[in-house]
């Protein structure tokens, strides 16, 4: 089998029982659809950009929705992994490098390149105004493409996992907070001329909350409301993270609330498979998430250090230091790099490596929570389904299969290690009482690491 | 000192490396599968396109050369016990100072009249799945022969790629001489549920084939003919242990071993799905081919072989399986037909396809073995229930401890109380909550 070339990499799928006609007709609608997107962001004159855009989200919802049903719809519910590894797209084959291509090139033109997009934004006129009060702009439409995304495969995730209680209640709670904290409320604030802003994001992630001069700028200008606004970022920075993670560990915002964890969750779902599970992996993860850590503490820091000294002596690094963590930080390795590399890296590669946010999340998780994932005694068969399927690249056969809880920094608690094991062996729990002996070996007796005790060795 | 050990499966492999962690000694693993141990259990998986070939290994390739395990990609010919020397097909003589024979098993090929034909095998080894890889290619109907955990396993692997099934079963219901009926009545309904043309009391006559030696259909007993190009032999499997004939170590249907997992010749001991116990325990049979008795001898022997003398005790009886959709584990003793003496509180979901069973001695109400379907049951919780002989009223009382399903899912503790309650005539009340706290303060309390 190894010495064939990679089915992934051709056009025509060797296996052609993959993708059924439905699915096919599905995308092709699919593709008109985001056609008629791409005509109007190439400047193509629509009759009537309002229409055009409801035609376009009209016929992608709609074969969202009928390749969903062909996929999963009719069939007793269950895993449905079938052909996962042999499909082009979630396969790193020829469909998933230009899908990685497309999406890193939206990125781009959205953050460097924003007047290209001016007849995709005409679009967005008429909504932008009904909801906002204010003209389309790029983040407008990003936000708009963003929201639906979660939405329309949060739908399929959902049919996909109907069978399990805790994907669904999960994805609609990410679908939920992605769509009313992270698109409606913003721009319901807009509307009433108060700030846009996002109160399920908070410092790190969202570091200008935080900032001196975000702060006096929404102090001054929106006294009483500014001050509460404030007062909530620095509270579920300060407060909320180690508490709630305390209780639930990191899941209770990464796979839970977080938008960029909705899109993960629900968009990136196919591309989960990516992650790396190789201990180099493990490597590069821990000295690059909090290296990102470390980079924007010390921005924040000198941020404020350079406040109280009126900007007299550290004005040019301090903005030197924020601009570059805007630049690489923000635009390149959150949008470029961790969400246009969804078909390459994974879809968390921007949560697993870069995000200051699940750094923090992630050493209280590993140090101080009750969150960790229990293994049913000798019940592994080391099928590596949990390893597979886990977006954060954790090695779950390597602990499963030898008795030992999961207590891991990056772990985000989206169970679905969980829900592929074929044997029920893995469970997410918050247990009160062993926060200090969470990862030591198995309680089984006979079957764990300890089964047989030798003296000495 | 000088440790070989013909196999590595996982018997093999959890010898390997226990006796890594506490010894020294040179370790060589021989097998003439593949280099690089893996899951036996996820060969349907990777047929599925669940998973990669590779996410199927044991270890990380980086284990082996760190742990200073050596692997051979070679075939032992022949043991010599007087020498202690193994002749390899490709590399000559090795030797050895102890040795460890688990070498598995190999489908059994009952005499059927065309089972040579090519289209025709069982599903053991990397070899066969990527023999049905092969055959799969244009295939139109395949026909599964046995009403076991692996032929559920095919018809699931054919099914993922749309290739229709019929599966024949000699018994009237699947798995019928494993699962009490309702199970197996449950698991019928499941597979015809997946649109398998499942045909149970239905026994092979004959393979068929064409002039090029390809099968091209089946024969039943009576005399029903189905068309098709693949034929899946999964009525069981035996010991692998045919290249040990002249080997003067003493063999049954296994290599016979006592105990601590020694055979017959000095320093030569046998594990995992080859090995045949002298003396099981009680209620247990000489030869378990599953996974986990597996790992459990490889550790064993590992401990005596490291020169602290264990005897193999597997414990407390289970395993799991899936059938399609639905989820099979066991813990303690439950037989298709319970002997006298043995009660059973059956209860099932109405949806049917979830159900849990608890069996328990009828005079003194000691617990003696769960069968959940669909649901997850904590294994040390029952374990230890079981271990303890507690009563099944006590054991209701506690049933949330053994919850092991995911958060938010529904619970049923209180529906096999009230069930139990009305059957009886008592009033067991349901009294812990599932929480993880309690199950580790009753884990850890003594027995």
């Amino acid at each position: 089998m190894n010495q064939q070339a990679s089915p992934s990499l051709s056009l025509s799928n060797p296996h052609p029982k993959g993708v059924n006609w439905q699915q096919k007709a599905a995308l092709a609608l699919f593709g008109i659809g985001l056609l008629i997107l791409l005509f109007a962001w190439l400047g193509g004159q629509v009759w009537n950009p309002f229409q055009a855009l409801l035609l376009a989200l009209g016929l992608i919802s709609g074969s969202a929705w009928w390749y969903a049903r062909a996929e999963y719809g009719g069939k007793p519910a269950g895993i449905k992994n079938n052909a996962v590894m042999f499909r082009s797209l979630s396969n790193r084959g020829l469909w998933g490098w230009i899908a990685g291509v497309m999406i890193s090139g939206f990125y781009i033109c959205l953050y460097w390149y924003p007047e290209t997009m001016k007849g995709l934004i005409e679009m967005f006129e008429a909504p932008s105004r009904a909801l906002r009060g204010q003209a389309a702009d790029q983040w407008f439409v990003y936000g708009s493409f963003y929201t639906l995304a979660v939405l329309l495969m949060g739908a399929k995730f959902i049919w996909k996992y109907r069978h399990n209680r805790y994907q669904v209640i999960r994805t609609v709670s990410v679908m939920f907070f992605q769509l009313i904290f992270s698109f409606l409320i913003p721009a319901f604030m807009q509307l009433m001329h108060q700030p846009e802003f996002y109160f399920t994001y908070f410092w790190p992630l969202k570091s200008e909350y935080l900032f001196p001069d975000k702060i006096s700028y929404l102090t001054q200008k929106y006294t009483h409301l500014g001050v509460f606004l404030v007062f909530w970022g620095a509270v579920m920075s300060f407060i909320a993270v180690p508490v709630l993670t305390y209780f639930f560990g990191k899941r209770w915002y990464c796979s839970w609330v977080c938008g960029c964890g909705a899109l993960a969750e629900t968009a990136g779902d196919p591309f989960r498979t990516l992650s790396d599970k190789s201990l180099r992996a493990w490597r590069i993860e821990r000295w690059l998430i909090h290296s990102v850590l470390v980079f924007i503490v010390l921005t924040t820091l000198l941020a404020w250090l350079n406040s109280w000294q009126q900007g007299a002596i550290l004005g040019d690094l301090s903005q030197g230091f924020s601009k570059t963590y805007g630049f690489l930080i923000g635009s390149i390795f959150s949008g470029v790099i961790g969400t246009g590399f969804y078909p390459i890296l994974g879809s968390r590669g921007w949560c697993r490596f870069g995000c200051p946010q699940a750094a923090i999340l992630g050493i209280f998780q590993k140090y101080f929570s009750r969150f960790r994932i229990t293994v049913n005694g000798g019940q592994c068969i080391s099928c590596g389904n949990c390893s597979t399927y886990c977006e954060m690249g954790i090695d779950v056969k390597a602990y499963a299969q030898r008795g030992q809880d999961v207590v891991r920094a990056s772990c985000v608690g989206c169970g679905i290690c969980s829900a592929v094991c074929p044997r029920g062996v893995l469970r997410l729990e918050n247990g009160a009482d062993d926060v200090r002996e969470r990862a030591q070996y198995a309680r089984a007796f006979h079957i764990g690491e300890d089964g047989v005790k030798l003296n000495d060795h | 000192m000088h440790i070989v050990i013909i196999g590595n499966g996982i018997a093999g492999t959890n010898a390997a490396r226990f006796i890594r962690k506490w010894s020294d000694y040179r370790i060589t693993m021989i097998s003439d599968e593949t280099l690089h141990p893996f899951s036996r259990t996820a060969l349907m998986y990777c047929y599925m396109g669940h998973v990669r070939q590779r996410d199927t290994q044991l270890y990380e390739a980086h284990f082996w050369a760190k742990n200073r395990i050596e692997r051979l990609l070679d075939r032992v010919e022949q043991v010599d016990t007087t020498s202690k020397t193994l002749l390899l097909r490709q590399s000559g003589a090795l030797h050895y100072d102890k040795l460890i024979i688990a070498t598995g098993s190999t489908p059994n090929r009952p005499d059927w009249p065309g089972q040579e034909l090519k289209g025709v095998q069982g599903l053991y080894h990397l070899q066969d799945l990527e023999g049905m890889e092969q055959l799969s290619q244009g295939l139109q109907h395949a026909v599964v022969v046995g009403g076991g955990l692996i032929g559920i396993e095919m018809a699931e692997m054919f099914l993922s790629r749309n290739i229709p099934v019929s599966m024949l079963v000699r018994e009237h219901s699947y798995w019928g001489n494993v699962l009490p009926g309702p199970e197996s009545a449950m698991i019928n309904r499941h597979i015809i549920e997946h649109g398998i043309d499942l045909r149970l009391g239905t026994q092979l006559k004959a393979i068929e084939g064409d002039k090029q030696g390809r099968v091209h259909s089946v024969l039943t007993q009576n005399d029903k003919r189905i068309a098709c190009q693949f034929v899946g032999l999964t009525t069981g499997v035996s010991p692998n242990i045919n290249f040990l004939r002249r080997s003067g170590i003493e063999l049954n249907k296994g290599v016979l071993v006592d105990e601590q997992l020694r055979s017959s010749a000095p320093d030569v001991f046998a594990i995992g799905d080859c090995a045949e116990l002298r003396r099981p325990a009680s209620g247990r049979r000489p030869i378990e081919a599953v996974w986990y008795t597996g790992r459990m001898m490889g550790q064993t022997v590992a401990a005596t072989i490291c020169g602290q003398e264990t005897m193999y005790k597997p414990g407390i009886w289970f395993n799991s399986a899936k059938f399609f959709d639905i989820e099979y584990q066991v813990y303690g003793s439950v037989p298709a037909i319970n002997p006298a003496g043995i009660s059973s509180l059956y209860w099932e979901h109405p949806d049917g396809k979830k159900s849990i069973r608890i069996n328990y001695e009828s005079e003194s109400l000691a617990v003696t073995g769960f069968n959940l379907m669909g649901i997850r049951y904590r294994h040390e919780v029952c374990e230890k229930w079981i271990l303890e002989g507690r009563s099944i009223e006590a054991v209701l009382q506690q049933l949330s401890l053994a919850n092991f399903d995911p958060e938010f899912y529904p619970k049923h503790e209180q529906e096999l109380v009230s069930l139990y309650n009305r059957l009886e005539q008592r009033n067991v009340q349901l009294q812990t909550r599932r929480s993880l706290t309690m199950v580790q303060c009753y884990l850890k309390s003594k027995v």
